[in-house]
Order: C-alpha cells, then structure tokens, then sequence
C-alpha cells in the first residue's frame, strides 16, 4: 500500500533530507548516488515516482530520465527533478527528455510532500 | 557520510565541496579565460547556497548568493574573470568554511568586508547583488490574478506525451473536483480515426465548469508541472449559467438514456481510459479491486472445494455420455434434467466455498490498531484502553483490504476528538481512561463494524453552527438528529476546526463515507452528549456477487440489490394520475413517497400501461422507485464502472445479462437523494 519512491542526489545530506521527509510521510524511500546507480535500481524495481537531481557525476539526470523512459517497468512514472537550476532552456530540456516536473532547491519538507501528494493522486 | 543526522553531513560535504571550489579557483588563476572552471565554481556556490539554505545554515546562504550572483555574472560573460575577483572569492572560502563550522555568530562584520570588495572587485552597480534573496528563483510564472469569480470554465489539451511523461489526467481531474463543484466534460474533438490513433497518447482534452471559491492560481497550479507544454484556457463564468445541481443530474441521467450508446462511448474512450487506468492504478501503487497478494486459507476449505470439483467431475461425464447417446425418450430428458439440476447444484455450491476461501477472519484487521491507538495515547497524552470484540468475524479479503484506512481515520477521530483528556473525564466523573472499543459481527449477508468511544460525545450546536457557516443548511432549519449527523459527512467539514496535526492526512469523513459506500457499505453515526460516539460500518460480505432484482425502465434494464427491496406494487393509471406533483402512494395506510424513474433517467419512450413500483429500504427510510417492468430477480457479478464513470453518483456497477447486453446496478442510497434534489427543485421552481 505504501508508495515507494527512488531519490537520485550525488548529495548525501540531501538524500538523507529527502528521505526523512518522505519516509515520516509514510513513503519507503530507495536511494541512489548518481545515475548510473539510479537507472540501475529503477531497472530492477518498480517505484511509484522519481525525484533525481540534474547535475551528478557518472551520469547526470537528463541521461538518466531518457533511458529510464525507455523501461517498460517504468512505464508513466512520475519523475521529477529536484535541482539548483531555475532556467528556462533547462527545464525545457527535461520536458523533453520525460520529466513529469520540476523543483527547485533548496525545498522544503513540505513542497516535496505537497508535490509527491500531487503526483500520486493521493 | 551515511549517518542519520543530516547537519552532520552537510557539514561533511560542505566541506568537500568548498574543497573543490577553492581548486577550480585555484586553477583559475592560471587560465582566467575556461568557461568550465567558471562553471565549475559557480556550480558549487550553487549547490552549497541551496543545501546551506535547506539546513537552516541561512548566514552561509544568504554569503554564498552574493558570490555566486557574482559569478553567474562572470559565467554570463558581463564582467570578465579578473585576478583580483578570483583572490576575494578565495578569501571567501575561509568566511564560508567558518560559517559552515559555527553558527555564523560574530562573523557578520568579516564578511560585510569580503562583499564590500566583491562589489569593487566587479564593479558592480549593486542592482544586481541586491536582488533576489537565495531561494526565490524557482521560476514559475503564475499570472497574478486574484479574481475570485463565482467559477471558472477550464478547458485544456495536455501534451500527447503526458501520460508517458508520468502526468495522471485523472490525478488532475481529482485534484479540480477537489477545488470545488466541478462539472467535467470530456472534449473528443481531437480523437483521431482508430486506424491512426496511437493508444498510449493521450487524445482527449476536457472542459471543467469549476464552481465555488476559487481563484486563477488555484487553477493554474493544478497544471503547475504541465502548463508550459499545454493548451490551458481558464475563463471566468458569467453569471447566471446553469445552475450546478441541475448539470449534476444531467452527467446522472446521460449515461443511462441509451444504454447502447454508453457502450459505445466506453469504446470511444478506451484508448485513454485503459492508458490513464494504468498509470493511475500503479501510481498509486496499489492494485485497484484484485489484490494480488496472497489469502491463507484453512486447510479442510480447500478439502470442501476439492469435493465438489471431484462431484462436478462426475456430472460433466455423465453430460458427456449423454451427448454422445443422445437424448432419446422421456427416460433421457429426465437423465438430461437431473445433470442440469446438479449442475445447477454444483455452481451454486462452488461459489459459495470460493466465496468463502476469499473470507479472512477482521483480527488481521483489528490487530493493526493496537498499535495505532498506542501512539495516539502517547501523541495526545491521553490513556486509552482498546478493547475488541467478535474478530473471528470473517470478511472477504478486498473488503479487508479497504476498510483499513478509513478505520484507521474513525479510530483517530475518536482517540483525538472523542476522547477526553484524563483531567476532564475525572471531572465529568469517569474513569481516568478512555475506553475505545471495536467489535464485529455477521448479520444476514453483512458485517457490522463499530467504533464505541466513551468520550465526549459530538457537539450538535457545534456541527449545526458549521454547517450553517458553510452554507449547507440555512439557519434555524428544522432537521433530525440522523440529517444533522450527516453533515459531517459533507466534503470539507471536518477539515477545517477540527482537524488537529493527529487527524490531518488530508482524508475527510467525506472519503470515509465514499470509501465506505464504495464497498456498497453504510456508515451512521451515533453520539450522546457526554457519553461518547458509535459509528456504525455496515459492509457486505462480499464484493463479487450480489442478489438484484432486474427491472426495466423505458428501454433500460437495471440491477436493483435485493437487500435494499422490501416489495413490489403495482400502480394503477389512477393512482398515478392522482399522485401526479406530489408522488406519493399510500401503502397499508402509510405515505411512501416514490421516484418516477422515467423521469429521471429522461426516458423519452411512452410509460407501459401497468408501471410498478419496487418500494426499497435506504438510509432508515422506505422509498418506491416507479418501474416499467419487473423482470425478476437475479444474481450478478459486478463489474465495476470504467474510471471515467466511477463517480457518476446512482450507480454502483454494471453487470452483463445473459443476452450479453448490459444492465447498470443502482445505488440506491446515491439514486435517492439524486431524486430527492431533483424533486425538491421541481417544487422550488413551481
């Protein structure tokens, strides 16, 4: 019954911000570093909704969100980019590349859980 | 790096990264012209002012923003890199590392100083370091406008692409119906020919006469993450457009005035449907209807079920041989009757065991709360005592399944609302602790579920003086006790006043009842000032079959449950004449007032000389609902309505006839106060 959700952030303490929100809301949380860690957790499990960051190393988010989008397993998940940027061409971009949405950090608890309510209909 | 404590590792991490901006810069000094050790660096103030920021680390934010806006002005190319900006931005870095390691007390002064010479450093205007506190730039352009109309029209295109993008329509649709009054049509103009449609994009735009008090924003942040790729158009209603109860009982009556055409617009939509059913059922993440996990079941059931498969086994090659000998004589049409009796046997006998292998006893239910009513003991600070009865009690597994969660809520109210602090109970004069009790027991094809709590009961004046500030009620209105309880049902009133942090979840009573009904289930309410509440959950057993009585309405055919039906009478060409602008009928010296459904399903066709009336039970009360025809009773497996349909009110499923045509099963609770509202603006209008 619970919504999984995967978070892919090259930040450590983001991760761990992001999970504490998410998992006191209820939601089991998986996490991944980068993503090439994140494309290979979403290969193996389905998850109710996405949150990556942009810039990462290895593999950065955009890359990341078109090869998941060609996962059958995957098929509709919301993603959403958490990120630093704010600029129109980028988020223009990620459209492009299958985001559902966008938001901007730094976040707080409360726009994240707004937004995954959002996402999962809840 | 992997602890708990996310200060910890930011603290760790701010590090690094100053770490690899002090090198970038570093390295700029040798080649003040690379773009990528600018980026570089500016990447890194950016992310250590977000994080900063988020951590409550705001002095290291609101610093590091200035250095940064400097930088995205060098990245911009509108101030060239200069040796000078690279050494203050270094001398930066200690500032920044000191206010990552303190609490930023005592550090002003010093880092007034390094701004004063970053604003020398690029010789800067100040227009541009003054701007914008860290974290505004989130960049979504809502159009200020603050127009509280009494609605708006919403029509809107998503994106083809949206659905495989992870955009729900429905979650979208949901979200307006949460707004307000919504009325949604579905837009099918750009429906391309089957041969070319493509069924995982989505096709279908919708208008949505959205009413109540809602502003442009409201509206606008619905489609916050869609908006810029869709075609969204958002006008005010003029005054005076229909009036919303009426469109209501139109979308009512649509799908029902031609059954065949219902049929077809479910294929007409399919392609959407079936993609948008898909996203939403996993996004939810949870199976909707069939539950996929797995049920235990007692060993000797599956002993029983496995004894009449053996009997069906032998039947079915006794129909064989008959088959192949051929029906000869009076000898061979009764040998034929007896196997089509036993077979008739058989089914009926089958689906009562499988029915009972999908029933688990409500001690899986009820154990979850003892937990829940823990905690709550402990956030409220009060003591509560869980005390339950009957939880051998067996219920089908998907009824289960479902009830959880508005248990869970009626189980919070009590302990949060209900229940009294140990100081007030001593002083009303009862004992310390709060007593919640949950029982239940099977009675004739139901399940009664209760809530006791011995709390304080609910406050009348309080829920009437709500509804009348909501405007549900006019002031002063004569209505019972049961009505008045009904209130707090309405959508939106239990949120406001009373909701504390323990309540909150964002789940009414509203979806309680919903989620009750949905199980074609009855919830009611009871309270004694000072004695405490009792909500009572009446579920069917099972969700798969149900006994109906099928009757015919003009060319319709529906499925009434026969739970609900006390009994049938005719009414003769004189009584409905005379009951013409009031219907009633008198029955055994009693008033029953009935609904033509003709009338309101907008039949059209001419009434059958001898109408029926098919008098039913609902909500306490006794309603005749007109008919054309009886059919007779029969026993239907529900299908449940598509996710377009499922929220049209007064119809709870459909089931196939045996003809292969369809039959719609009314919901009679829903069907009644539909008619009630359509009567009572009949008589308002004169």
């Amino acid at each position: 019954m619970t919504a999984s959700i995967l978070t892919v952030d090259d930040s450590s303490s983001l991760r761990i911000a992001i999970r504490i929100a998410l998992s006191g809301a209820g939601y089991a949380v998986t996490e991944a570093a980068d993503g090439m860690e994140g494309l290979e957790k979403a290969r193996s499990a389905k998850f109710d909704m996405i949150i990556a960051d942009l810039n990462m190393p290895r593999m950065n988010g955009l890359e990341m969100i078109r090869e998941i989008r060609k996962l059958p397993i995957q098929l509709g998940t919301p993603i959403i980019f958490l990120t630093t940027e704010s600029d129109e061409g980028m988020k223009q971009d990620a459209r492009q590349s299958g985001a559902t949405g966008w938001l901007v950090k730094p976040f707080v608890p409360e726009q994240l859980l707004r937004v995954a309510a959002k996402v999962l209909s809840r | 790096m992997n602890g708990q404590d996310p200060i910890a590792a930011f603290r760790v991490e701010a590090g690094e990264l100053l770490v690899g901006i002090e090198q970038a810069l570093l390295d700029l000094t040798h080649d003040l012209e690379s773009r990528d050790l600018v980026d570089t660096v500016f990447r890194g103030l950016h992310t250590l002012k977000g994080s900063g920021a988020m951590f409550g680390f705001d002095a290291l934010a609101n610093f590091t923003h200035h250095c940064e806006t400097a930088f995205d002005r060098v990245r911009k190319g509108k101030v060239p890199a200069t040796q000078e900006l690279v050494a203050v931005i270094l001398s930066a870095m200690d500032h920044m590392q000191a206010l990552v390691d303190g609490d930023g007390s005592g550090l002003a002064a010093a880092g007034d100083d390094i701004l004063a010479r970053l604003h020398n450093a690029i010789g800067d205007d100040n227009e541009a370091m003054v701007a914008a506190a860290p974290g505004d730039g989130d960049g979504n352009g809502a159009v200020p406008a603050t127009h509280g109309a009494s609605g708006w029209r919403v029509t809107f295109y998503l994106p083809p692409d949206a659905m495989a993008n992870g955009t729900n329509p429905l979650a979208l649709l949901d979200e307006m119906r949460g707004l307000g009054d919504a009325k949604v049509t579905a837009l099918t103009d750009r429906i391309p020919p089957l041969a070319e449609l493509d069924a995982s994009q989505c096709h279908i735009g919708w208008q949505v006469e959205l009413r109540g008090d809602v502003t442009r924003e409201d509206i606008e942040d619905v489609f916050i993450f869609v908006m810029d790729d869709m075609e969204l158009d958002i006008v005010p209603l003029a005054c005076g457009e229909e009036d919303p109860a009426i469109s209501a009982t139109e979308i009512a009556a649509q799908p029902v005035q031609a059954e065949a055409a219902a049929v077809g617009e479910a294929r007409e939509t399919s392609p959407v449907e079936t993609g948008a059913a898909s996203t939403a059922d996993t996004a939810r993440g949870r199976p909707v209807g069939t539950p996929t996990e797995s049920v235990r079941v007692p060993a000797e059931r599956l002993d029983v079920l496995m004894d009449r498969v053996g009997e069906l086994v032998i039947v079915q090659s006794r129909l064989a041989q008959l088959a192949h000998g051929g029906v000869r004589g009076p000898a061979g049409e009764l040998a034929l009757r007896s196997v089509a009796e036993d077979i008739e046997r058989l089914a009926s006998e089958l689906r009562d065991t499988m029915m009972v292998l999908r029933m688990v006893p409500v001690a899986s239910l009820f154990g979850r709360f003892r937990r829940l009513v823990h905690d709550l003991a402990r956030e409220t600070g009060k003591t509560i005592e869980l005390s339950t009865h009957g939880e051998t009690t067996e219920v089908d597994k998907t009824v289960i399944e479902r009830l959880a969660d508005p248990m869970v809520h009626l189980i919070r109210n009590a302990c949060d609302h209900g229940l009294e602090t140990a100081e007030d109970r001593i002083a009303a004069g009862k004992p310390a602790a709060g007593q919640v009790r949950l029982s239940a027991q099977q009675a004739a094809g139901e399940v009664l579920i209760t809530i006791r709590d011995d709390g304080r009961g609910i406050d009348r004046e309080r829920v009437r003086a709500k509804a009348e500030a909501q405007g549900l009620i006019e002031p002063g209105q004569q209505m019972s006790d049961s009505e008045l309880m009904q209130m707090i049902f309405h959508p939106g009133f239990s949120t406001a006043a009373q909701v504390t942090n323990l309540s909150g979840r964002g789940v009414g009573m509203d979806v309680v009842k919903r989620t009750i009904e949905s199980l074609r289930g009855t919830i009611d309410i009871a309270s004694n000032p000072g004695e405490g509440s009792t909500v009572t959950l009446r579920i069917p057993l099972t969700l798969a079959i149900i006994d109906g009585l099928l009757v015919r309405v003009g060319e319709g055919r529906y499925v009434i449950p026969l739970g609900a039906v006390e009994e049938c009478i005719e009414l003769s060409l004189e009584d409905d004449l005379r009951s013409r602008g009031r219907s009633f009928v008198t029955l055994r010296d009693r008033l029953v007032p009935f609904i033509r459904m003709r009338d309101m399903f907008e039949t059209g066709t001419r009434p059958d000389p001898h109408q029926k009336i098919v008098v039913i039970t609902t909500g306490g009360e006794r309603v005749g609902l007109v008919v054309d025809q009886i059919i007779g009773s029969h026993q239907t497996v529900i299908k449940a309505m598509s996710a377009l349909h499922r929220d049209v009110p007064a119809f709870a499923g459909a089931t196939i006839l045996g003809d292969g045509s369809v039959a719609l099963i009314l919901d009679t609770l829903q069907l009644v106060s539909v008619g009630q509202a359509q009567e009572e603006r009949l008589l308002a209008a004169g």
